[in-house]
C-alpha cells in the first residue's frame, strides 16, 4: 500500500474519512529522526519549540532576578560586586524583553493563529523555521557571553555614551547590540507570517468581524512589530558602527547626538511594551467567554481598542525622556498622549467586566489568572498614568517606583494572562490537562508573591531608592523593606517553580483532554488534541464569531483541496471568500543552514566589519539552495 | 542531540579561551603584586629588558585585556600625553603610531620611558602614576602602534577626531596633502 | 557588613532618620508642588482600583440570568458611562499635570547659580561670582541659602548622569553635549541627600550628593570659608601630610588651593574636612575612614578612578590627618 504512489491530483472529495486522514498525514507529517526534526516547517512543532525555549529563558531570567534580590536584601552587601551586578540586571532585562516576552507571545501566535483561523500551516513556514533558529542563536549568544564574563553591562536600553566606544570597554555592549539584531530578525519574520496568515488564509466565511480576538490582537501586534522594530535596528546598527568602525552617530563633538539614541530606542521601546501587552489582552478576550459561558461583550469596541492601542503606542515614547530637558510644551503633548492610552485600555477592562457581570463565571485556573491580572494590572496601569505626567515623572523616573510600575504592567498585564493561557491551551498543545489543584496554588502563590515583592518597591522608589544600584548605605533606611521584598521574591519564585513542575508532570500524567475540554467556541478546539500535522482534515467554514457554540454538532466544511501535496486555501482579506488553492512549502533543512550562516556573519561582524562582506557569500549560497527548485509537487503551479 | 551538544561544547571552549581574560575587569591590584610589577629588569642602556615574572603570571593583562586598555586610554587623555604626542601622530614628542621606537618597542622599554622619563623632554611619571597605571598606559600605547588588529582595542573617543579609530588596524595617519 | 557607627553618624549629622532622600517629605517649593500632585493622582488611582475590584467581585458573586439582548444593552450603557468617566478623569489629571508643570519652568532672576558637573562617580560644583576671585570649586556637597531660589546648571563630563534631590525637586539629567538647568527653593534648613539617578557605570550606586540648606547668614559664612585658601597645617604631622600630598601622586589629580597640588582630574580637596562625607557619600568624614579610603580605594568603591597609591603606615596617618583638617 505504502509504495503505491497516489494518483496525480488527488482531491479530498475522492476519499473517505479514514483514507483522507492517512493521505493527509503522509503529505504533512514531519519525518522521524534528527534531520526531520531540524527540517520541519510545521507551525505546531516550531511553535512548541518557541514556547519551550521562551520559558527556559523565563526561568533563567528569574534566577538572575533572585540573585539581584539576594544582593539587595541587606545594605552594602558584598554578595555580588558591581561589575557582575551590572551584567546581571542588564541580562535580566534584555533576556526578559527580547528573549522571553516578545518571543513567547509570537510563539503562541505561531502555534494558535493558523488553528484559530482554520488553516493548515502558517504562511511562509520556512521563514518561520528560520526565525526560530535565529532566535535560539540570539539567546545562546547572550547567555554564553554572560557565562564568559562578557555579558552586556550597560542596562537593557544601553544609553550612549555609557555603551559607546569610549566608556564600554570590550565586546560586552557589542554582544547586546548584535543580540538585538538576532531577535529583531526573528520577530520581524514572525510578524510578516502572521499578518499574511491572518489576512489571506482564514477559513471561508471568517470575515473580519468573526476573527477571534486573540488573532485580532496578534494582527495588530504584528503591525506594531513591523513598524517599531526598524527603529531599534537603526539604533543598534548605528551603535555597532560607532563602536566598530568609528562613526559618530552619537558623538556630540563631531555633530552626533546622545539623545538621538534615546529617541530611536524608545520609538521602538515603548511600542515594545504593547507588543507584549496586546497579545496578552487578546488571550484574555479569547479565554474569558469560555469561562463566563457567554460570548464576549463588545467585540467591536474591543477590536477598535486594540487597534487604537497599537496606533497610540507610537505617540508616547517621549515619556521615557521627560527628565532629559526637552521643551516643556512638547513634553506636555506626550503627557496627553500617554494618558490617552488609558482610554482604549479602559474600554477593554470595562468590556471584560461586563462579560463577567452578565456571564456565569467558572473559576478554573485560567480564569483565576485573569482575576490575578485584574488585581495586578490595574494598579500598574494607574501608576502608568502617574509616570505619564511630566512633573510626577521627574520624581519617580529611574527609581524603584518605575521598577515596580513596569513589573506590574508586564508581569501583571502579560505574564499572568500568559500563565492562564498555558493552562488553557496546554491540553491543545499536549493532549493532556494540567492540574486544577496545583493550578490554584500556582495562581495564589504568583498573585501573593508578586504583590508582596513589587508593591513595596513603589514606596522604596518614593523614598529615594534609584534603579540599578548594586548597594545602598545602611543609613538610607531601605534595609527592612528590601529584606521583605527579597523574602517575598522567594514566594513568587515558588509559584513559578510549581508551575514548571505542573507542566512537566501533566505531560505524562495529566488526564486525556479530548478535542474541546473547556467547551470553548473557537476553531482551534474543532480538531484533535494535539492537532494532526494537517490541522483540519477538511477546512471548516465559519458562519459566526463563535463557530463551535453556534453549530455545536458539526461544522460545515470546504472541500476540493489536494491531498497528495501540501495545499491550503487562500481567501479574500475582508470577507474571507475562497480565492485560490495555494501550495504550502515542504520541509527543508536550508532554513537552518541559512540561519547558521546569518548568525555566524552577524557574530563575526562584532569583531571585524569585513565579516559582513565575506559572510554574505555563505548566506547567499544558503538562500539560493533554499529557493532552488527541487521538483516537489508543491512547486507545481 | 549529542552532535549539537558536542558542537556547543566546542564553541563554548573556544570562546572561553578567547573571551574570558579579555573581558575581565580586575579593578583592584593587590599591593604586593603592584610592587612586584615595578621590578622590571632593564639593560644598562635603559632600553629593552624583561618584565617581572609576575607579569606573565597575571596573564599579561595590560596588552590584551579590554578593560585595562581602556583605562590606559583614559590615562593617556588625563595625563596629557596628547600635549606632546598628539593622538599618536607626534608633535613636540615623537609619534607613537609609526612603528618607530627610539627606545625599543617592547613593553619594558615603554614602561621605563614613562616611569623614569627620557632625555629631551619626556618627564618621569614615577610620582604621578602608580605602577599599575603605568602598565595600563604601556599596554595602550603598544596597542596604538600595533600593526595587527586587536579585538580588545578601545575604539574612538567621544570628542573631535584627529586620527582613525584605535581599533582600525594597522593604525596609520592619512598622508599629509 | 553592619556599620552601626556609620548609622549613628548619619543620624547625628542629619537629625532625621531615613527621610533625607525622600519624595514623600518635601522641603522645597518644587517638591511640595509635586507632592500635592502625587497625592491627587494616588487617591484617584486607589478609588478607581477599589471601584473596579468591587465590580469584579460583585460580578463573580451574582448569578443573574438575563436574555443576552437585554444584558448587552445594559452593558453597553454601563461601559459607555465608564469610558466617559475615564475620559473625564484622564482629562482632569492631564490638566492638573499641565498646571503643575508651569511653575517649574519659572526663571527666578535673583537665583543663586551653581554649576554642577557629573563625573564618573562624583559631582563637581562651581559657585560663580561677578568678582572672579570670589568664585570657587567644591565637590559632592553643596550649600544653599534657605528661601532663595537656586538655579543649578547641569552638565556631564563623561556619560549621562542625573541630578536628583527628591526632598527639594524632581530630577533633571546631565547629558554630554547639552546644557540643562533646574531651579528650586529650599523652604527650611536641613541636610538632604541626592543621588545620581541615571545608570552611569560601575559605581552608579555610590554617587551621592549632599545638599545643605542653611539660613543666609550661615550660607555666607560657609561661602567665605570656601573662597579662602586651604588652612596651613597646624602641627608636624599635618605638615608632613601636606608634603606627602604635594609629592605623591595625589597632586596629579587633586587641587588644594594654597599648596602646589593643582590636579584637576579629581574632586577639589581645598576644604575637604568641612564636608560631611567622603568619596561621594560613601564614608563619613573621619580620620579613620579617610585612612581606609586612601589605603584601598578599590576595596571600598570597586572600579572608581582613584588609584591605590602605596604609602607606609606613618605616611597614611599623616596624610589622612592633614586632609581631615582641611576645614
Amino acid at each position: 500500500m505504502s509504495d503505491e504512489r497516489p494518483p496525480h491530483d488527488l482531491r479530498d472529495t475522492m476519499l473517505a474519512e479514514a483514507s483522507l486522514a492517512h493521505g493527509l498525514t503522509r503529505t504533512w507529517r514531519t519525518p522521524a529522526g534528527l534531520l526531520g526534526a531540524l527540517s520541519t516547517v510545521d507551525h505546531k512543532i516550531i511553535g512548541r519549540r518557541y514556547i519551550a525555549t521562551a520559558f527556559v529563558f523565563l526561568a533563567l531570567g528569574g534566577i538572575l532576578g533572585l540573585l539581584m534580590r539576594w544582593q539587595l536584601a541587606r545594605p552594602e552587601a558584598r554578595v555580588i560586586g558591581p561589575d557582575l551586578y551590572n551584567q546581571i540586571f542588564t541580562v535580566h532585562g534584555t533576556n526578559m524583553m527580547f528573549l522571553f516576552a516578545v518571543p513567547v507571545m509570537e510563539a503562541f501566535a505561531v502555534y494558535l493563529v493558523p488553528l484559530m483561523v482554520g488553516t493548515r500551516n502558517i504562511a511562509f513556514p520556512r521563514l518561520n523555521a528560520f526565525s526560530y533558529w535565529v532566535y535560539l542563536a540570539g539567546g545562546i549568544l547572550l547567555w554564553v557571553a554572560f557565562i564568559l564574563d562578557t555579558g552586556p553591562d550597560v542596562g537593557w536600553f544601553a544609553y550612549v555614551p555609557l555603551s559607546g566606544p569610549q566608556y564600554a570597554a570590550g565586546k560586552r555592549a557589542d554582544i547586546w547590540a548584535q543580540m538585538i539584531t538576532f531577535t529583531e530578525i526573528s520577530a520581524l519574520a514572525v510578524a510578516v507570517e502572521i499578518v499574511v496568515t491572518v489576512l489571506k488564509q482564514r477559513a471561508p466565511g471568517m470575515s473580519l468581524n468573526r476573527v477571534p480576538l486573540f488573532v485580532w490582537s496578534m494582527l495588530v501586534t504584528s503591525f506594531v512589530i513591523i513598524l517599531a522594530m526598524p527603529a531599534v535596528m537603526v539604533a543598534s546598527t548605528a551603535l555597532i558602527l560607532d563602536r566598530l568602525v568609528g562613526t559618530h552617530f552619537f558623538n556630540p563633538a563631531e555633530g552626533g547626538d546622545v539623545l538621538l539614541w534615546q529617541h530611536l530606542f524608545w520609538f521602538f521601546g515603548h511600542p515594545e511594551v504593547y507588543i507584549i501587552f496586546i497579545p496578552a489582552v487578546g488571550m484574555i478576550s479569547s479565554m474569558l467567554p469560555t469561562f463566563c459561558r457567554r460570548p464576549i461583550f463588545g467585540y467591536l469596541p474591543l477590536v477598535l481598542a486594540v487597534v487604537g492601542t497599537g496606533i497610540l503606542a507610537f505617540g508616547l515614547w517621549v515619556h521615557h525622556m521627560f527628565t532629559t530637558g526637552l521643551p516643556r510644551m512638547g513634553e506636555s503633548f506626550f503627557t496627553a498622549s500617554s494618558m490617552a492610552i488609558a482610554v482604549p485600555n479602559g474600554i477593554q477592562i470595562f468590556c471584560w467586566l461586563a462579560t463577567i457581570w452578565y456571564g456565569r463565571p467558572v473559576l478554573k485556573t485560567p480564569m483565576l489568572m485573569i482575576l490575578a491580572f485584574f488585581f495586578t494590572f490595574i494598579p500598574g496601569g494607574l501608576t502608568g498614568v502617574m509616570v505619564a505626567s511630566v512633573p510626577l515623572d521627574t520624581q519617580v523616573h529611574d527609581t524603584y517606583f518605575v521598577v515596580a510600575h513596569f513589573h506590574y504592567v508586564l508581569v501583571g498585564g502579560a505574564v499572568f494572562p500568559l500563565i492562564g493561557a498555558v493552562y488553557y491551551w496546554y491540553p491543545k498543545f499536549v493532549g493532556r490537562m494540567m492540574s486544577e489543584r496545583i493550578g490554584r496554588w500556582v495562581a495564589g502563590l504568583l498573585l501573593v508573591g508578586f504583590n508582596l515583592t513589587f508593591f513595596p518597591m513603589h514606596i522604596l522608589g518614593l523614598q529615594g531608592m534609584t534603579r540599578r544600584i548594586y548597594a545602598y548605605p545602611e543609613e538610607m533606611g531601605w534595609g527592612g523593606m528590601n529584606l521583605f521584598v527579597s523574602l517575598s521574591a522567594v514566594v513568587l519564585a515558588a509559584g513559578f517553580l510549581l508551575f514548571f513542575i505542573d507542566v512537566f508532570r501533566a505531560a505524562r500524567h495529566g488526564p486525556e483532554a479530548g478535542e474541546n475540554p473547556w467547551g470553548a467556541a473557537t476553531l482551534e478546539w474543532a480538531t484533535a488534541s494535539p492537532p494532526p500535522p494537517y490541522n483540519f482534515a477538511r477546512i471548516p467554514v465559519v458562519r459566526s464569531a463563535n463557530p463551535l457554540w453556534d453549530s455545536p454538532d458539526s461544522l460545515p466544511v470546504a472541500t476540493g483541496l489536494r491531498v497528495d501535496r501540501r495545499e491550503l486555501l487562500v481567501t479574500s482579506v475582508t470577507e474571507a471568500r475562497p480565492e485560490a488553492r495555494e501550495a504550502s512549502p515542504s520541509d527543508s533543512i536550508w532554513p537552518l543552514i541559512a540561519a547558521i550562516c546569518t548568525c555566524s556573519m552577524l557574530l563575526a561582524s562584532i569583531f571585524t566589519p569585513w565579516a559582513v562582506v565575506w559572510g554574505m557569500i555563505p548566506v547567499a549560497a544558503a538562500l539560493t539552495a533554499w529557493f532552488w527548485p527541487k521538483g516537489s509537487p508543491e512547486e507545481e503551479a | 542531540m549529542t552532535a549539537k551538544a558536542r558542537a556547543a561544547t566546542l564553541i563554548l571552549l573556544a570562546l572561553t579561551l578567547a573571551a574570558c581574560k579579555r573581558e575581565e575587569r580586575a579593578t583592584r591590584l593587590d599591593p604586593p603584586v603592584a610592587e612586584a610589577l615595578d621590578k622590571v629588569a632593564v639593560l644598562p642602556v635603559g632600553i629593552g629588558g624583561r618584565p617581572p615574572e609576575v607579569y606573565p603570571a597575571l596573564g599579561s593583562p595590560y596588552r590584551s585585556n579590554a578593560y585595562q586598555l581602556s583605562q590606559g586610554k583614559r590615562l593617556y587623555e588625563w595625563f596629557n600625553c596628547r600635549g606632546c604626542h598628539a593622538d599618536g601622530g607626534g608633535n613636540t614628542g615623537p609619534a607613537l603610531l609609526d612603528g618607530w621606537w627610539r627606545y625599543g618597542p617592547d613593553a619594558v622599554s615603554i614602561f621605563v620611558s614613562i616611569r623614569d622619563g627620557r632625555p629631551n623632554g619626556m618627564p618621569a611619571f614615577r610620582d604621578r602614576l602608580t605602577t599599575e597605571q603605568i602598565w595600563q598606559l604601556t599596554g595602550y600605547i603598544q596597542s596604538m602602534g600595533a600593526t595587527a588588529i586587536s579585538v580588545a582595542a578601545p575604539s574612538r573617543s567621544d570628542r573631535m577626531q584627529s586620527r582613525p579609530a584605535e581599533n582600525r588596524a594597522p593604525a596609520t595617519f592619512p598622508a599629509p596633502r | 557588613m553592619p556599620r552601626p557607627w556609620l548609622l549613628a553618624i548619619g543620624l547625628l549629622c542629619t537629625g532625621c532618620s531615613s527621610n533625607w532622600q525622600s519624595a514623600l517629605e518635601p522641603q522645597g517649593d518644587v517638591a511640595r508642588h509635586l507632592d500635592g500632585l502625587f497625592w491627587l493622582f494616588t487617591i484617584t488611582a486607589v478609588v478607581i482600583w477599589l471601584a473596579v475590584m468591587l465590580v469584579l467581585l460583585l460580578g463573580l458573586w451574582r448569578r443573574a440570568r438575563l436574555p443576552q439582548a437585554v444584558a448587552d444593552r445594559r452593558a453597553g450603557i454601563a461601559v459607555g458611562a465608564a469610558v466617559a468617566a475615564t475620559v473625564v478623569i484622564i482629562s482632569g489629571l492631564t490638566l492638573a499635570s499641565y498646571l503643575a508643570t508651569r511653575p517649574l519652568a519659572s526663571d527666578a532672576p535673583d537665583a543663586l547659580v551653581i554649576r554642577l558637573r557629573g563625573f564618573q562617580w562624583w559631582w563637581e560644583a562651581t559657585y560663580q561670582d561677578e568678582a572672579p576671585d570670589r568664585g570657587f570649586l567644591t565637590a559632592n556637597e553643596i550649600h544653599i541659602p534657605v528661601g532663595r531660589p537656586v538655579r543649578i546648571e547641569l552638565a556631564a563630563a563623561d556619560v549621562i548622569h542625573s541630578f536628583w534631590v527628591p526632598n527639594l525637586a524632581g530630577k533633571q539629567d546631565m547629558i554630554p553635549g547639552r546644557d540643562n538647568a533646574i531651579t528650586f527653593t529650599a523652604q527650611q534648613p536641613g541636610i538632604w541627600r541626592g543621588q545620581c539617578a541615571e545608570f552611569c557605570g560601575l559605581q552608579h550606586a555610590h554617587m551621592a550628593l549632599l545638599v545643605v540648606a542653611e539660613p543666609p547668614e550661615a550660607f555666607d559664612r560657609w561661602r567665605e570659608a570656601q573662597i579662602a585658601e586651604a588652612r596651613p597645617p597646624a602641627d608636624e604631622v599635618e605638615a608632613e601630610g601636606q608634603r606627602l600630598l604635594e609629592a605623591k601622586a595625589c597632586s596629579a589629580c587633586h587641587t588644594v588651593r594654597g599648596t602646589t597640588a593643582a590636579g584637576t582630574l579629581g574632586p577639589d580637596l581645598t576644604h575637604l574636612g568641612s564636608r560631611q562625607y567622603l568619596a561621594a557619600g560613601m564614608l563619613p568624614m573621619t580620620r579613620g575612614a579617610m585612612a581606609a579610603w586612601i589605603a584601598d580605594p578599590q576595596g571600598v568603591k570597586p572600579g572608581n578612578n582613584m588609584p591605590m597609591v602605596p604609602l607606609t603606615a606613618d605616611e597614611l596617618q599623616a596624610l589622612s590627618a592633614y586632609l581631615v583638617s582641611l576645614k
